[in-house]
């Protein structure tokens, strides 16, 4: 079966006054119908991975990549045509925080018909049940209200999902998670997750999901890579995480304080250059 | 007791922030205040500094009756904070010698060159440090600044304000250890907020969980450990915090 996304030795860089920076420094990855994670510091390219595969890049940076295709449709040959048809309907992405990420003049069901009316041939009327229908999927007990409503009126947890709404709202099949749930409360985080486990299951999208968080990731996907320095040092089951070898995921999944455990110092990553050779 | 707070109320523009909240810390002790945003944790914590509108209750700090949000010169040498986010909490054009001086100059203690070298190497930064700005720093290493900032005058009582929550999870152990380090070496007082069940468990002996400006409930961090629980919404919050699965939902 071809993977939903390739993607071989991709690299991000940026020219800057003292030279290049190196944001993603040669990666590849396969991704099919399946979650996967992409864990690691700031810094380490992660959030860049997920921006270049979406070909959100800002400039001046510049991607290259051996291979980058999205179901047989190659990304580095995508004219902004291509790219406006696929973003929104066949590849979506979710970002961190919906106070910056919702636009703030335009209410929330306008928000979501938008994205139905721009790539589907839909009625006024077809696009607001759909959005409704939507909106009640991410679990909103009153979609009409919140359907009127501005972002400013909304909690942050109720735009996240008014988010994920949004970006579903015309099945994609890949989605691209950007720290979705670390502007939320723990409890509400908890909730989002759980929508969007569902909603990823039923339709059967490939996911993307980033985060700084390995035990978030690792209780959500299937699989993990971790990032380092814009280089993947490790690719894990989660299933295995216990037995991770690369000393900075161990490093990682060590330093955090756990409830019920008592290490006084918590140990302290040790960095090595290696890691980053 | 270092701090005995009763009943205390803080209302902005009609909005109950806290309502009659009580805690009580003994000295050299470490309390954590938990909750979600908009539970009133911070205020609480701003209240005591006196930078919040406390509208009822007592705040006894060191025996003294704290009255409004005037504070005797004795307090605020005694009583420091920490913030959250050090991108925000130091002051961008300054270098790092500029802003230990400053609560120096204030309080009028000399001998300020030693002071700033002791305290640059309290919280482990080099000399080399003394004159950067904060953009030149990395976030771990500003909220070790702003962590010498708060130490530089000997206080006794520290307020954190989630002083870990904008750092990444290698960089919180450091700075967790640093903390825990100052606090055994000058016998501090801590009260922490977070938002995080695991630091502050880890942190502070015993903890108040809040929830829309209210105290739940408080017990120490071993009851929390071993579920002894009263209320079901920290038992809530505990579960959310194990991370996620497909039960919990």
């Amino acid at each position: 079966m071809m993977p939903l996304l390739t993607v071989r030795n991709l690299s991000v860089t940026y020219p800057t006054r003292t030279g290049l920076v190196e944001a993603v420094r040669g990666i590849s990855f396969d991704l099919g119908r399946e979650r996967l994670g992409i864990v690691g510091e700031s810094g380490s390219g992660k959030s860049q991975t997920g921006r270049a595969i979406m070909g959100l890049t800002p400039p001046p940076g510049i991607v290259k990549a051996d291979a980058l295709s999205f179901s047989g449709i190659d990304l580095l040959k995508a004219g902004p045509a291509t790219w406006r048809d696929m973003r929104g309907s066949r590849m979506a992405m979710i970002l961190q925080d919906p106070k910056f990420s919702l636009n703030p003049v335009m209410t929330i069901g306008r928000q979501i018909t938008e994205t139905l009316r721009h790539h589907e041939n839909v009625t006024k009327r077809e696009a607001q049940r759909r959005a409704l229908d939507m909106l009640e999927a991410v679990q909103i007990a009153d979609p009409e209200r919140v359907f009127g409503l501005y972002p400013h009126e909304v909690s942050g947890g109720m735009g996240q999902r008014a988010m994920i709404a949004m970006m579903l709202v015309c099945g994609p099949e890949l989605l691209i998670a950007d720290e979705p749930t670390s502007a939320l409360d723990v409890t509400v985080q908890l909730e989002v997750l759980g929508i969007l486990d569902r909603l990823v299951r039923d339709k059967g999208m490939g996911l993307v999901f980033i985060s700084h968080d390995l035990r978030l990731v690792s209780s959500f996907c299937d699989r993990v890579l971790v990032m380092y320095a814009g280089r993947i040092v490790e690719e894990l089951a989660t299933a295995d995480l216990g037995s991770a070898t690369h000393p900075y995921t161990r490093g990682l999944l060590d330093c955090t304080p756990k409830i019920g455990e008592s290490r006084h110092p918590l140990p302290v990553l040790e960095r090595q250059k290696e890691w980053a050779a | 007791m270092t701090i005995r707070i009763e009943n205390l109320s803080v209302t902005f523009d009609g909005f109950r922030a806290l309502s009659s909240a009580s805690i009580s810390v003994d000295k050299g002790e470490s309390f954590g205040l938990v909750g979600e945003s908009g539970s009133g944790k911070s205020t609480l914590l701003r209240a005591v500094a006196g930078l919040a509108p406390v509208s009822g209750g007592t705040i006894e700090v060191n025996g003294e009756m704290l009255s409004g949000n005037r504070r005797s010169r004795a307090f605020r040498r005694a009583v420091q904070m920490v913030f959250q986010d050090p991108y925000a909490s130091l002051h961008p054009r300054q270098t790092v010698d500029r802003q230990l001086l400053e609560p120096l100059a204030i309080h009028g203690i000399g001998d300020s060159d030693k002071r700033i070298l002791k305290a640059l190497d309290e919280v482990g930064l080099g000399p080399s440090f003394r004159f950067r700005y904060p953009h030149q720093l990395s976030g771990g290493q500003r909220q070790r600044v702003a962590i010498a900032r708060a130490l530089i005058v000997e206080p006794e009582i520290l307020l954190l304000d989630e002083p870990t929550s904008a750092l990444d999870a290698s960089v919180q152990a450091e700075v967790l250890n640093l903390l825990e380090e100052v606090r055994s070496r000058h016998g501090l007082t801590y009260v922490m907020v977070s938002h995080d069940l695991g630091v502050v468990t880890h942190m502070c002996s015993r903890l108040a969980v809040m929830k829309s400006g209210e105290i739940v409930e408080t017990l120490s961090s071993v009851d929390l450990a071993g579920s002894r629980m009263v209320s079901d919404y920290t038992r809530r919050l505990m579960v959310a915090s194990k991370g996620f699965t497909r039960e919990a939902v």
